[in-house]
């Protein structure tokens, strides 16, 4: 291997790439939150509908929220019929979004490992590579010899804790540069008309007669004819200013990086049981991350005895990390749902949309949520991708239910 | 971490502690009238407040008993403790 600089291959850091704008008094549409999804969501109202009079409302700065501290992980490799639906339409996007964007996101599609441990994870994990393959979702079984190859640092070694027994491989999975697909989305929907105003917290939703016509923040009441809630781990607190109660709780969900280092690591490695997944950043890092916190919290951080956990847990299965230093810690605050799928769709409200409940898993979804919640809002009406989404299938019974069955930690 | 005083034993560390989410939920008293609207909100729907939250704790590497807590949500700070079955403490 040839020494080189970690980070030397990198895209320069951009100029300023939108200009932040003064809130106007009025919008077709605003939507409530810019983290990767209120962009994605904005990109496509303009370019797949033509519906440019849109601002983005963004309490902090632009995709400073969990858009900024999520471990990038993508993969389809879900379960049910209804999660391969929308999460494979996101990765078809992704493998053209560079060149649609004109940006370098670094999206590599270097596959991802989930792991198994037990019987039941070994039976559970077949199923899925069936349903996956029934779905046109690239999944195979490796045994853990085939583990060993594809990743050389595992351990396969039987005598652990939890030994490897094997894993699913989706090779079209990968990660991608978190910043530089803010960046890329926000320049392109820049340039199409959407304006993007932070440092402006939404405090109110303005409803009358049961249908939505604005919103108050704290730049000042701004009227809309749709909005479209992007919130994320917020999204309880601005829903319940229109009295809409959401079945979710918000809780910290913590990540790491080790200091940088030479490429050892050529893929995405997760273990739901053992609550680790790794990657190597494009720079160097080692990039991980743990389970939520139990408690309900929309503190941006976690507690150390979970980032314990998740060491020890990374040290069985690597070894070699065990020289490693941790660099930094962060936390996030994500949005969880009772079955770890996300809620998409229409609202009690005439004209409020919903977008929320991706939980520890958002990222992923990036184009092809921004996608199918552009046409739910521009035709009142959900995608049929996103329709199985909806908020009544707690009433109905029809959930998507994704606990334990798809690897579901992000 | 959090570091919540146990009613029977005093301040301990969190990593002692199993969380049990909102208090104060009753089962219903017949579930089997409940429309489905009615045993939704029972099953799925949870307060999720930024700010003060009455929620349940079991202190399953200590005493093992369950008790109740009045926390913030959005500084984490444990404003109250109490025993299962009292009211929730008037925290201000
Ligand atoms: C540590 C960590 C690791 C993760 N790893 C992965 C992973 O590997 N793969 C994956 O697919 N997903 C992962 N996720 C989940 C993923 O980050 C989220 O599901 C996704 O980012 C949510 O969509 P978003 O980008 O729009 O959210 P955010 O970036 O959080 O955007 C929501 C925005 O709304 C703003 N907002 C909130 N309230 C208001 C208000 N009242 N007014 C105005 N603005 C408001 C917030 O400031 C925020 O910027 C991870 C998350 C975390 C925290
Ligand atoms: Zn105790």
């Amino acid at each position: 291997m040839s020494p080189r600089t970690p980070g030397a291959d990198l895209p320069e850091h951009p100029d300023r790439l939108w200009s932040a704008a003064e809130p106007k008094s009025s919008y077709d549409v605003v939507i409530v939150g810019g983290g990767g999804h209120g962009l994605a969501t904005a990109y496509y109202l303009a370019k797949n509908h033509g519906i440019t009079n849109v601002a983005v409302l963004e309490r902090g700065w632009l995709a400073g929220g969990n858009m900024a501290r999520n471990t990038t992980i993508i993969r389809s490799n879900y379960l049910w019929d209804e999660s391969a639906g929308i999460y494979e339409h996101a990765l078809k996007l992704w493998e053209g979004l560079e060149e649609e964007l004109d940006y370098p996101l670094l999206f590599s599609q270097r596959g991802v490992l989930n792991l198994a441990h037990s019987l039941q994870d070994v039976r559970d994990s077949v199923r899925r590579v069936h349903a996956n393959n029934l779905n046109g979702v690239d999944a195979e079984w490796l045994d853990p010899e085939q583990v060993k190859q594809v990743c050389p640092i595992v351990n396969i070694s039987p005598d652990v804790r939890y030994p490897v027994l094997g894993a699913t491989f989706q090779p079209r999975a990968g990660i991608a540069k978190h910043d530089h697909v803010a960046w890329g989305l926000a320049r392109a929907a820049a340039a199409l008309g959407v304006e993007f105003i932070e440092h402006c917290e939404v405090t109110g939703l303005q409803v009358r007669d049961g249908r939505v016509t604005g919103v108050e923040t704290t730049r000042g009441t701004i009227a809309a004819g749709r909005v479209a809630l992007c919130a994320a781990g917020h999204t309880s607190v601005v829903a319940a200013t229109a009295g809409i109660d959401l079945p979710i709780q918000s809780h910290p969900l913590q990540a790491l990086v080790s200091e940088l280092l030479e490429p050892v690591h050529p893929t995405v490695v997760m273990s739901n049981a053992v609550h680790v997944y790794v990657s190597q950043a494009h720079k160097g890092e080692l990039v991980m991350g743990a389970g939520i916190d139990a408690a309900n919290s929309y503190r941006q951080r976690g507690a150390f005895h979970i980032i314990e956990r998740q060491m020890a847990a990374a040290l069985e299965l690597f070894p070699v990390f065990a020289r490693a230093h941790v660099l930094r810690t962060w936390g996030g605050v994500v949005d969880v749902s009772p079955d770890a799928s996300p809620i998409v769709g229409l609202t009690p409200v005439e004209n409020l949309y919903l977008n929320c409940g991706w939980g520890t898993g958002g990222f992923k979804a990036t184009p092809g949520v921004g996608w199918c919640f552009a046409h739910t809002v521009a035709n009142d009406e959900p995608h049929p991708l996103n329709a199985p989404f909806s908020l009544d299938r707690f009433t109905t019974g029809a959930l998507v239910d994704e606990h334990g069955a798809a690897a579901v930690a992000h | 971490m959090l570091l919540i005083p146990c009613p029977w034993c005093g301040p301990r560390e969190e990593a002692e502690f199993h969380y049990g989410g909102q208090a104060h939920v009753a089962y219903p008293d017949d579930p089997s009238a409940l429309s489905d609207e009615e045993w939704a909100r029972y099953l799925f729907f949870r307060d999720n407040p930024k700010g003060r939250f009455a929620e349940r704790w079991s202190h399953s590497a200590g005493c093992r008993r369950w008790f109740n807590a009045v926390r913030d949500t959005a500084t984490n700070e444990i404003h109250a403790v109490y025993r299962v079955g009292e009211a929730r403490p008037v925290t201000s």
